[in-house]
Parts: structure tokens; sequence; C-alpha cells
């Protein structure tokens, strides 16, 4: 019997370390894609995550308030509409808040992004209030799956089923773009070195600014994604998601894309076995441990390459 | 096309619209909205304004003749004169001597947080500003100190006067800690380690309900002066001061005593931050800031002159939260989040990094201001974040540049 139930407990908590690990890993890829083409930590991006949630409930009203009740209509038109808008805010606050700085000291950017964290936090809470919101369960029901022999059963809901199939498209998707069009040859130059990649004609700003609206785009799928999962948010989220979707990037190497995915779902599964096994009150505390000590011990991560600094 | 002058703020105030509209006009209520029209529209004019004004600026400063000095750089230059560093050596000590005999109740309060946050803007000044490490996690020192006193009062029966050097060294002894594998990493995942470890302190301290008392937080005794209590009754064998001085009892009589020995404090910090940094360990930091690897190849050990950094500022921020329970009488976790950093941040950054004068200015404004203006409470964060943004692009080097210690030689 006991066994069954840590069968059980075990089985349960690896479903939901990999959706809450997809979600880090969609999210990390826009700390990844920044830090790599401009070595940068955008500590906004976390802010921008946490703005995409209130879109979609905010696009979810509307259409219903004009009468859209078909779920998987009402699903792909808040996801595509909280994507571009979201993608828009990733693209303003780079053309305000980082490409003014794109010469100047390190500190100078890392201290403007936490100013507009400061500012997105305070502008929805402005906005929308200081209460947490809900966003209404549209796919409601889920799989049962047995576990062992002894009736154990663990359960998957269609958001969770949704999050994993929508987590791994847009990476698909994504690294369809990054590895087979000139845009993502564009992007991997300016990466390696933007000096050179300017001088054969690739428009570096338009690059980096495109990397920033890929970052958000991702983070508003997350946002979109979580929201439903969990039905409710207030404006605290982006800070400690942001800081876990960080430390799945630098787990993962930071740099690299399969490595924000790895990471994600690395910390993800982590993250919710300490929660199921040992305390559920210091989940953030182990999250945060898990980041200094890979920082400290491998700032390289699993699947990135050592920085060498050239004299 | 028409106009740049107009056509460029139309495009920003039409995608500020379409940013603003649903997260600022639709108001969740619950699963439905309600429908708004002022805000975006306020901010979409005022984008648009924004915009325009910067094209004029640009366009006149374009007819403008070069190299003829700001009316800003006017005065951070007569804030770097010898005679009004003088001035000021003289006048300040006195008027903040004599300033808490005539502030009432809440202003010796205000006062009291003030000169915290000018403590605090200095020990983060020698890490961010001098130094040049990025410290997210500055609360964290600020929370030991806090806590320090807290804790060693309510399971050893520590008074004010031990916990003072205690809080310090035990803050000082964290960042050595925290600093000595994290600073060989470089600028930005230094900032990110020093955020996690704010937030791990900030965390146990809020979970570790039989230790730490959890959000319900722990009391604090008020300080005594030579075993004089400032209470009104004193303790079993204790004496009242206002009894032993023969002067009527007064609750602001404590919080004078809390300010005049915090002003105190400042003094000596201050005297010793300004010192340090014309001493080869303050020229080291700087150097380190400006080319770590060339200080490496001249023979400077980074890691003990950064750890130094690191320390002494952890020791400031120790302090800082010693005199910070002392005044509330109570601390817990929530004066210690991240946006407390934040702020202290903001401080140095619009003070100017590197700028003793220039932090010690903006922590007081930044203080007295909110309070000042606490109908705008509301906004308060949201101006701070808006502050960073523009001096960063506008003024990185803050309000008050820092200056360089420039040594003239004796003449023969």
């Amino acid at each position: 019997m006991v066994a069954t139930m840590a069968a059980e407990i075990f089985a349960q908590q690896t479903v939901n370390g990999l959706i809450l690990g997809a979600t880090y890993g969609l999210i990390a890829i826009g700390y990844t894609m920044v830090y790599g083409i401009i070595g940068m930590i955008n500590f906004a991006h976390g802010e921008i995550y946490m703005v995409s949630a209130y879109l979609a409930a905010i696009f979810l009203a509307v259409l219903h308030f004009f009468g859209l009740t078909s779920v998987p209509l009402l699903l792909v038109a808040v996801l595509l509409a909280t994507v571009l808008v979201t993608a828009l805010y990733g693209w303003f606050v780079e053309k305000i808040a980082y490409r003014p700085l794109r010469h100047s000291t390190r500190l100078a950017p890392l201290i403007t992004a936490i100013g507009v964290s400061l500012i997105l936090q305070n502008y929805v809470r402005i906005a929308q209030g200081a209460r947490s919101q809900g966003m209404p369960s549209l796919l409601q029901g889920s799989f049962i799956l047995p576990v062992g022999d002894q009736g154990g059963v663990v359960q998957i809901t269609y958001v969770q089923l949704l999050i994993i199939i929508v987590a791994f498209l847009s990476m698909a998707v994504l690294t369809f773009i990054m590895q087979g069009t000139s845009m993502g040859r564009a992007c991997r130059a300016t990466e390696q070195d933007r000096i050179m990649a300017a001088l054969l004609g690739i428009d570096t700003n338009r690059i980096i600014a495109i990397v920033f609206v890929i970052g958000a785009a991702m983070a508003a799928i997350a946002g979109v994604l979580v929201s439903l999962n969990y039905g409710s948010f207030d404006f605290h989220i982006g800070f400690i998601t942001g800081i876990k979707a960080f430390t799945a990037a630098v787990l993962g190497g930071i740099g690299s894309l399969p490595g924000a995915m790895l990471g994600g779902l690395i910390l993800g599964l982590a993250e919710s076995f300490f929660a199921g096994f040992v305390n559920s009150d210091y989940k953030d505390v182990f999250a945060f441990s898990l980041l200094v000590l890979v920082l400290i011990f491998r700032p390289s991560g699993l699947l990135g390459q050592p920085q060498i600094t050239k004299v | 096309m028409g106009h740049p002058l107009l056509t460029q703020p139309l495009l920003t105030a039409i995608l500020v619209l379409l940013l603003t509209a649903p997260v600022s006009g639709l108001v969740l209520d619950g699963y439905d909205f309600n429908l708004r029209w002022q805000p975006p529209l306020w901010l979409t004019l005022i984008a648009f304004c924004i915009h325009w004004m910067i094209l004029l600026f640009k366009r006149w400063r374009l007819g403008e003749k070069t190299g003829k000095p700001s009316p800003w750089s006017r005065v951070s230059s007569w804030g770097s004169r010898p005679s009004v560093h003088r001035l000021a050596f003289f006048v300040l000590p006195v008027v903040g001597l004599v300033l808490p005999f005539f502030l009432g109740k809440y202003g010796l309060t205000v006062a009291i947080l003030a000169l915290i946050y000018v403590l605090l803007a200095l020990g983060l000044n020698i890490v961010v500003g001098l130094a040049g490490l990025l410290d997210l996690g500055f609360v964290a020192f600020y929370a030991v100190g806090a806590y320090g006193y807290a804790l060693g009062h309510h399971y050893l029966g520590l008074g004010f006067w031990l916990s003072l050097p205690l809080g310090a060294l035990l803050a000082a002894c964290c960042g050595i800690v925290l600093g000595f594998p994290v600073l060989r990493m470089h600028g930005d995942y230094l900032a990110i380690v020093t955020l996690g470890f704010g937030e791990i302190i900030r965390l146990v301290l809020n979970n570790w309900m039989d230790f730490t008392g959890g959000p319900n937080g722990l009391r604090v005794d008020f300080p005594t002066f030579f075993g004089l209590e400032f209470s009104r009754h004193a303790k079993e064998g204790g004496i009242p001061i206002h009894e032993f001085l023969g002067i009527d009892y007064s609750s602001n009589t404590r919080n004078i005593f809390i300010y005049l020995v915090l002003f105190l404090v400042v003094l000596l910090i201050l005297a010793l931050v300004s010192r340090l940094k014309t001493m080869p360990l303050g020229r080291a930091w700087e150097a380190l800031r400006e080319d770590e690897i060339a200080c490496r190849s001249l023979g400077i050990n980074h890691v003990t002159v950064k750890l130094s950094a690191f320390a002494l500022g952890a020791m400031i921020g120790g302090i800082g939260g010693v005199f910070f329970a002392a005044s509330q009488g109570f601390v817990n976790p929530t004066s210690f989040t991240f946006f407390e950093s934040a702020l202290i941040l903001a401080i140095v950054v619009l003070g100017g990094l590197g700028s003793i004068p220039g932090v010690m200015i903006a922590a007081v404004v930044l203080t007295v201001l909110p309070e000042m203006l606490r109908d705008f409470s509301d906004y308060r964060i949201l101006v701070f974040g808006l502050a960073m943004v523009v001096m960063m692009i506008w003024r990185p080097q803050g309000l008050v540049r820092a200056r360089r210690p420039v040594f003239q030689g004796r003449k023969a």
C-alpha cells in the first residue's frame, strides 16, 4: 500500500514537473536568446510573461463578450492575440529601454531592465488592481492513467496535455526558424559576431529586435497556458517565475535553445519532486539554491560552451 | 511621407495605444471586464507629447553650438567645488545634530528612515558604485543585521550596544561567505546570484516559524543609554532617562536618541568611506571596475579586493539593519523584499554611481519625497522605475558626477 502511494505520488509529480518544466522552458527561451545575442540578462522578461497572462484573460473576456463560444476557436484566437500584443511589448521595451544603451557599460542595461520590470509590474497593478485575477477554465476534464498493478492512478488534465503539445510544437517551429530560414541564419550570425554580421549586410539592430519579439512571444504562449492551467494570477507572478526560468536557462547552458528546454524540464521535475517528497514551503528556496549552486559550480550549464574572455 | 516631426510621434502614439488599450482600458472584473476610455488615451497623448518634445529638443541641440556646458553640468560642477565641500563639511553636521530637536514625532521617524537609507546607500555604493559589482540582494545584509539584533535579543538577551558591532560583524561574515565563491563570476551572473541569495534569506525568515516567528516577526527591545531606559516606567531596577535628567517624559526622547546615535554612525561611516576611496584599496576597487584583466596582470588580487568591498558594503548594510530594528521595535520579513534592494539600487544609480555626496542626497530625497507625496503613493514605485530608465539613458553618471580623487602637489 505504501509502495503504491509512493509510486502514485512519484508518477503524479513527474507529470506535474514535466508541465511546470515545459512552461519554464518556454520562458527561458527569451532569456537565453537575448543573452546569447547581446550578452544581457533581460530582467523584465518575467514581467512580460505576467503581462501576457493578463492579456490572455482580457482577450478571453472580450471575445466571450462578442459571442465567441467555440472553445477551440477561442483558444486559438486568444493565443494569437496575446502572442501578438505581448510581442509588441517585447519590441517596445527593447526599443525604449535597451537600444539606446547598446554602447554603454554592462551595468546600464541591467539597471534599466530592473526599472522596466518595476514599471510593468506597477502599471499592471494600477491599471488592473492588486487583487488576483481569475481565468475561466475552458478545457475541463482529464485523462486518468493507471500506475502500477495495485490500482494507483495518475491524472493528466486536458490543459496539461495542451501545455505539453503547444510547448513542443512551438519549440519545433522555433528550431525550424532558427535553423532553416534566412532570418534564423542572420540571428545565429549576429549571435556569433555582431560586428562581422553587420559588415556582411545584416541589420543587427533589427535582428536584436526580432530576438526580443521571439522571446516575448514564447513567454506569451507560456502565459496563456499557465493561466489556463492554474486559473488565477496576479501582478507578482512575473518575478518568481522569471527567476526560475532564468535558472532553467542557466542550467541548460545560456545561449542554447535545446538547453533552455532541457533546463526547464530538469528544474520543473526537481522542484516538483522537492515539493512532493521533501517540503513544499521551501520549494522556492530549493529553486534559488539550485540557481546559486549552478552558477557557482557550472556557470556554462549543461549544454553551453564555457566563455573565454579574450583580451 | 508627412513631416517627420509629426509622423514619428504619431506612430509611437498608435503603438502605445495598441499596447495600453487592453491592459489599462479593459479592466478585468471576475470573468468579465469593464471598459475605461481615459487611461489608454491619456497614456497615448503623453507618449505622443514626449516623443515630439524629444525630437524638438534634438533639433534644437543640433542648431546650438556644441561644447557649451549644459545647466546640469553647471550644477554638478558647483557640487564638486572645494569651497562648497568645505562649507558642507562644517554646516551639515551641525544642522544634522540640531535638527531632531525641532522635528515632531512623525518628522523624527522620517528623518531616522532617511538616515538608515543614507547608510544603506553608502554601503551599496561601495559594492556597485566603486567596485562595480552589481549586487541585487543587498537587502539580505540589511535583514541579517536586523534579524541578528532581533534574534540575539530574543534568544540570548543581547542589548542594542552589543548587537550593533555583532550585527555588523555577522553581516560582514555573510558578505564574505557569499562573496568568496561568487566573485569569480562576471557581472550579470553575480547580479543573479546575489538576487537569489537575497530571496533565499527572505524565504527562510518567512518559513522558519519556530526560529524566526515567520511572517509574524519578532519584537525588539529599544536601546538604552548607559543603562538608562527610554520608557515611561523602567523595568525592575532600571531608571528611565527622563527621571535621571529631570525632564518631562516624552516619547520623542527615544527617537531623538536613536537619531543622534545613527547620525554619529553615519558620520563615522562617511569618514571611513571617503578616506578609503582615496586609499590604495579604494583605488584598486575602481581600477578593477574599469578593467579587471589589466588589474590582474598588474598583480592586484582581484578576489581579495572585491571581497573587501563586498564585506564592507555588507557590514554597513548590517549596521543599517540593526538601527532599523531598533527604531521600529519590531522586524518581519516583509521589510526585506526584492523591492527594497531595487530601491537602494535606484538611490545609488540616481545619485551617481560612486559619488558619495550624490548618493547621500538621493537617499534623503527618495525617502523624504514619498512621505510628502503620500497622495501619490500608488505611483511611487512606477516613478522609481521610470527614473531608473530615464537616468541610465539620459545621464548615466547620475545627478552628481563622481569626483576623481585629485592630488595637487605642494608648491615648492
